[in-house]
């Protein structure tokens, strides 16, 4: 599961849970791998994930479970966002303690633990390098350090389409057909204009849900077509305020905010997701992962009123993330078996079907399974065509190590143009506090 | 023990050196029992804060001395570094601290003013006395999680219950987090919903132990209620003001929950879409867990635990002050 974003959903219970399940959890897991040494017995290994729907691994598990009769799967984290599960990870790796045997990292924060990649299993260690072609090359490269080590194997990636609510569309007087609306737009520029028409047909509904979305999905998408990376360098250089794709994005994001067509709706929060059930706006940029977000809020009275086109622009990641195995693990050799069968093309393909989780192996993203697969949900859309025909030809971008703070900042500022501050001004902020968050 | 051997061994003739023996034994445990089991029993509570207390406080001032970081795989000592760039280049601190005497001042003035108010209300004869003195009680025990959750909802810019009634009387509806003042408001009545009764509790038991008498003679003397109330019953508590002064500031500094849950969604710890409510406490925790610089987050630690000394001294000379004039 991929969701930069959803980090600090339920900040409120954030900083409770932090502290409560950063300290439990770690001594659940003293008594798991005490009682069993490597003496045959039934050994627990420990799962840790984020989001609001897992990693949809529970059928692999009982699988897993099956086949390896002495070993016990726990799962940990379902329901956590990923800005405090980050946080009580860096915490458990930096003690050496705490963390579970197999632990999800996340595109963004990955690089953060190359500078602790001696706390981590090498998994080349564990014939990892075998595997590569498993992967999409670009992805293999990202679960890897600079210097070599296999840090994590890649579960999913975050391909890009929108999703617009074809109801509103049609009651709006625009195509409803899928074909048709992803020809709309063949750049933002013009998502923007088919917006324009939206918001004079329609005064009730917002065309876009929130300029933060919207912002990272055409910064990933413009700086994968070009430089490559966002606010770090490729040597970790903080290069926000000469960086041409932030300053192209941030003044897209801002041109589609003066146009009145966001719905001014913070991501992941209580607003945010009241305003897919209550349907208060028609579009919103969509990586694989965000039609589970999707589903699991607007819920089944919009059951067929939901559908997917093609994202302006070119294709483009947001997401995905890796299993890596910490050094504190008491079952490392078995934690990485387990590691590489989550994310084999049939682990791939199993969570792809539970919460629609992309594959970033090319092996399951051609298999019938992900590639002919439709999507109920959202009016029979061609899912696996539909993302899986961007996923192979994506250029990664790479994101720094303390990405996470940076794009915080800078999307705190778009809130507050949202709010109706002055654009020229908090851009300006916006490298301020960016290179503030940055040091 | 003791006492049954003194009494028992005059009469008897028995092995005199033994019981001699045994008596000085008995006498000199005595004596050390009397001496060091004190120390004993408050032992747990001192080994308890050793570890709790004062090896993280300690702890705290080697980190920010350091720089130290998860990032970085040595620790290298910077000596005043981190506190030099905290107190000279750094707003995002400065606004928080601003934010945070803001929310302290406008939550804490109404919050002892409105305490002091009901406890005198509730301190005269009325039905159903318990059940009032229970009521204003019961925000005390919810969860300031919940508290914080529902009034979010109740300031919610789009479908929130004030923006409603404001509504309804035909006023603009507020973007509560939009606003700097508007949040501060905000937030400010979710901290005063939650300890106003708590406080009221204190001055409540405070007065009850005010002499019956002296009210009397006022009252013999002339005296009106509010009369009362301001030359006898204030003064009287003086030293509860002091206390829940003390307490408020110590609170009101560390705000940290309620401003938090504010925002609902991501990016909870900037308070605001410009840090209109970050309060030290977030902004010691956006530095640590966002930013990962754990030896600057020490040096913010450290100015706060100051900055609370300094209001602490300042409230107290303060309280001392004023009550002490009528």
């Amino acid at each position: 599961m991929s969701v930069p974003i959803r980090r600090r959903r339920f900040a409120a219970i954030a900083l409770a849970s932090v502290v409560v399940l950063g300290t439990t959890a770690a001594c659940g897991d003293d008594s798991d791998s005490g009682d069993s040494g490597s003496g045959g017995g039934p050994i627990t290994l420990v799962v840790d994930v984020f989001g609001d729907q897992g990693f949809g691994y529970e059928e692999l598990y009982k699988q897993y479970e099956a086949e390896h009769t002495n070993v016990k799967i726990q799962e940990r984290g379902k329901g956590l966002g990923l800005g405090d599960y980050n946080t009580r990870l860096t915490q458990q790796i930096t003690a050496g303690s705490g963390a579970g045997d197999v632990v999800a990292l996340e595109e963004g924060t990955i690089v953060q633990f190359y500078a602790q990649a001696d706390k981590f299993v090498n998994l080349a260690d564990h014939g990892a390098n075998d595997l590569k072609g498993n992967f999409l090359p670009w992805k293999w490269e990202q679960g890897t350090t600079p210097d070599g080590k296999v840090l994590g194997l890649g579960t999913d990636v975050g391909s890009m389409a929108l999703c617009y609510r074809s109801d509103l569309f049609k009651a709006a007087g625009l195509p409803t057909d899928r074909e048709q609306v992803g020809a709309l737009w063949p750049t933002w520029d013009e998502f923007i204009a088919t917006g324009q028409k939206f918001a004079a047909a329609d005064k009730k509904h917002k065309f876009v849900d929130s300029a933060t979305n919207f912002y990272n999905v055409v910064l990933m998408q413009i700086a994968g077509q070009g430089t490559g990376y966002t606010y770090y360098d490729k040597s970790n250089k903080l290069v926000i305020d000469q960086n041409p794709d932030v300053q192209a994005a941030y003044q897209l994001t801002t041109k589609m905010i003066s146009a009145g067509l966001s719905n001014n709706l913070q991501s992941f929060s209580n607003e945010w997701n009241a305003g897919f059930k209550n349907g208060t706006f028609a579009t919103i940029a969509c990586p694989a992962w965000m039609t589970g977000v999707i589903k699991g809020q607007a819920g089944d009275a919009a059951t067929g009123k939901w559908d997917i086109a093609k994202a302006p622009g070119a294709g483009g990641n947001w997401g995905g993330s890796f299993l890596g195995v910490p050094k504190s693990s008491k079952h490392q050799k078995e934690a990485a078996e387990l590691a590489k069968f989550l994310t084999s093309a049939k682990g791939q393909i199993g969570a792809y079907k539970a919460v629609g989780n992309l594959p970033s192996n090319p092996q399951a993203l051609t298999d019938p399974a992900v590639a002919d697969s439709t999507n109920d949900y959202f009016s029979k859309a061609p899912v696996g065509k539909i993302f899986a025909a961007g996923a192979t030809d994506l250029k990664p971008v790479y994101l720094g190590p303390k990405n996470n703070a940076v794009r915080t900042a800078v999307e705190n500022t778009l809130r507050a143009v949202e709010q109706g501050k002055s654009a020229d001004e908090q851009w300006q902020a916006a490298l301020k506090n960016g290179a503030a968050a940055g040091k | 023990m003791s006492l049954d051997l003194h009494a028992a061994a005059p009469p008897e003739p028995g092995p005199p050196r033994a019981a001699r023996h045994t008596r000085r034994r008995a006498a000199s445990l005595t004596r050390l029992d009397l001496k060091y089991s004190p120390y004993l029993y408050v032992l747990p509570f001192f080994a308890i804060f050793a570890v709790f207390g004062v090896y993280p406080i300690a702890y705290t001032v080697w980190i920010a001395l350091t720089d130290r970081s998860p990032l970085n795989p040595t620790i290298s000592f910077v000596g005043m570094d981190n506190f030099v760039e905290l107190i000279t280049e750094d707003p995002q601190f400065w606004n928080a601290v601003v934010n945070t005497f803001g929310m302290f001042l406008l939550s804490t003035v109404p919050q002892l003013l409105l305490a002091l108010m009901l406890a005198n209300a509730l301190n005269r004869k009325l039905r159903a006395q318990t059940f009032f003195r229970m009521a204003i009680a019961m925000p005390i025990i919810t969860s300031t999680a919940v508290v914080a959750l529902i009034f979010s909802m109740i300031y919610a810019k789009d479908f929130g219950l004030v923006n409603w009634l404001l509504d309804s009387v035909g006023l603009d509806p507020i973007d509560w987090r939009a606003n700097r003042f508007a949040s501060w408001f905000a937030i400010s009545t979710m901290v005063d919903w939650r300890w106003v009764g708590y406080n009221a509790l204190i001055y409540l038991a405070a007065m009850q132990s005010i002499s019956k008498d002296m009210y009397e003679a006022a009252a013999l003397d002339g005296a009106s209620r509010r009369r009362q109330f301001w030359s006898i019953t204030v003064p009287q508590l003086r030293p509860t003001i002091i206390f829940t002064l003390i307490i408020s500031t110590i609170g009101g500094l560390q705000l940290f929950t309620e401003p938090l849950l504010f925002t609902s969604g991501s990016g909870g710890l900037s308070g605001g879409s410009e840090g209109q409510f970050q309060t030290i406490t977030m902004y010691l925790l956006d530095v640590m867990n966002q930013r990962f610089r754990w030896g600057y987050a020490g040096a913010v630690a450290l100015v706060l635990f100051v900055l609370i000394a300094l209001m602490s001294v300042i409230n107290y000379l303060l309280a001392r002050r004023i009550s002490s004039d009528k």
